[in-house]
């Protein structure tokens, strides 16, 4: 440690001549410091700047340079370890929940629906046929409701009453997400043959959405199907949409159309466009 | 008589330089972020002095439709801002150099005559160590804006898995116009210390690139 006395009380040196004699050793040796030092500095300089445009012109990793991808995956898998499902986010009276819920994007929404005839397809882990799903499956789970805040990507957030089935309650009673075909009986304690990823597509396949399955099964991930106790609209993705507050809002695909499972992480609308597969919060 | 005095030791410098640069991306990445949801402004009511930002400011320097880009980069910088900064404290701990850093109880008295000395109101400037109380302030406070910027970073970038840090700042809204606001108060920071260090004069610049500065050294202090 050093003396605090080290350095004594001087006063400020503001407009004292200290000029140092021409020639003398004394100059010639801050000559010679100074020098070095700028000399150091600029190369430092230079060489961040070379860096910083090397990391640049990087081959492209989905719409953004592959060393900034690798950041982005390894936050992702950092977050990953640290994520519990009994972590749940912040829930708020209803009365503070907004009664015009905003809408942003309709990819995914520009084709036709038929909400009789729609089903939602869901493809086992384990292989074998795609099974079909009814709104009326959906809301024989038990109906959860909860008045979380959607943050979007883009930094807004509001509070919207939703309401639907988890989607772990949908896999304990359709074990879809387990090769060997075993339920979600307890959500912190899943089969070990769990499918990693998640993939969510809308019916025309426009839209598409990867999660991984800590987030997928996390008990306020549902199956929507209401805000503010009114079914869906069509802007919101009628008849049945994700809503998971454990990611940004772009994670919340309207109008699920194809569930599947997967060993690999799965194909993400955003992500492709230079935003973070995880984009969890 | 005059001599080469040891200023800044070369750690500190490095640490100041390499934060000058990622401080900067940080800020620029997060105008970019910014710009998607750029609801700030100074006023009330219907009264608005000032937008954060005009349109002409982001058309000036592109910052418009690169939301993903800004993130990208804001999310590899963090971690140079997060271990400088850290690598930084825990220099200042263990070498010492935070006696010359942090206010004591003169540091307030001395920063008051500091300021009316700078604005020309009082003749003599207060004797210094390193540091004068003002300086203490500043850089003890700057220190600390980077730890609520790390904080209130982390409450909108996790807000679910670091729950508690987002109520105790008062929710994920409110982490946001914090996290704003420090980011101004950098710039504001950046402003008096580039004047200061304009006023200052060469011989106090370079100290902080070439480590040393030429000062009058009475004659029983001289080092040989």
């Amino acid at each position: 440690m050093q003396p605090e006395n080290s350095i004594p009380k001087h006063p400020s040196p503001d407009g004292q001549d200290l000029t140092l004699p021409p020639g003398s050793p004394l100059q010639q040796e801050a000559a010679r410091r100074t020098r070095r030092s700028f000399i150091v500095g600029g190369l430092a300089a230079l060489g961040g700047v070379l860096g910083w445009r090397y990391l640049l012109q990087r081959p492209d990793a989905d719409g953004t340079p592959k060393p900034f991808r690798r950041v982005l995956d390894a936050n992702g898998r950092l977050s990953s370890a640290y994520f519990k499902e009994t972590r749940l986010a912040r829930e708020f009276p209803r009365s503070q929940a907004v009664k015009k819920v905003r809408t942003n994007g309709s990819a995914g929404l520009e084709s036709e629906i038929d909400l009789e005839a729609w089903r939602m397809v869901v493809q086992p882990y384990g292989g074998g046929k795609a099974q079909e799903f009814t709104l009326a499956d959906i809301k024989a789970l038990p109906r959860v409701e909860m008045n979380t805040e959607l943050k979007c990507i883009e930094g807004w957030s509001i509070l919207v009453n939703w309401a639907g089935a988890r989607f772990a309650d949908f896999l304990a009673k359709y074990p879809l997400a387990s090769r060997s075909g075993q339920p979600i009986k307890d959500i912190a304690n899943p089969p070990t043959d769990l499918a990693p990823y998640v993939s969510v597509v809308t019916p025309d396949e426009e839209y598409y959405v990867g999660l991984d399955i800590h987030s997928a099964i996390h008990p306020q991930t549902l199956l929507c199907y209401e805000i503010n106790g009114e079914p869906l609209s069509i802007a919101h993705g009628a008849p049945l949409r994700l809503v998971t507050p454990l990611k940004y809002g772009i994670k919340h695909l309207k109008r699920i159309g194809t569930i599947s499972f997967a060993d690999e992480r799965t194909a993400d609308y955003w992500a492709e466009q230079g935003y973070d597969w995880d984009s969890g919060h | 008589m005059k001599q080469l005095v040891e200023k800044h030791p070369l750690a500190i410098r490095w640490f100041h330089w390499l934060n000058f640069p990622v401080l900067a991306l940080m800020i620029w990445s997060g105008l970019w972020i910014y710009w998607a949801n750029d609801v700030y402004r100074l006023g009330w009511g219907n009264t608005t002095l000032f937008k954060f930002f005009p349109q002409s400011f982001y058309q000036a320097f592109h910052l418009d439709h690169k939301l993903a880009q800004g993130m990208s980069w804001h999310f590899l910088l963090m971690w140079a801002f997060f271990l400088n900064g850290l690598l930084y404290v825990l220099y200042t701990f263990f070498s010492g150099e935070w006696r010359y850093l942090l206010p004591n109880r003169d540091s307030f008295r001395e920063a008051g005559q500091v300021i009316l000395h700078d604005l020309g109101l009082r003749k003599t400037a207060p004797l210094v160590r390193k540091y004068n109380g003002a300086q203490r302030i500043a850089y003890t406070a700057v220190i600390l804006m980077g730890l609520g910027s790390l904080l209130t970073g982390l409450a909108i970038y996790k807000p679910v898995q670091f729950g508690w840090l987002t109520r105790l700042l008062g929710g994920y809204e409110a982490a946001r116009v914090e996290h704003f606001v420090l980011t101004i108060g950098y710039v504001l920071f950046f402003v008096v210390h580039v004047a200061q260090v304009v006023r200052a004069g060469w011989n106090n610049f370079r100290s902080m690139v070439a480590g040393f500065e030429v000062a009058e050294v009475p004659m029983n202090e001289v080092k040989k």
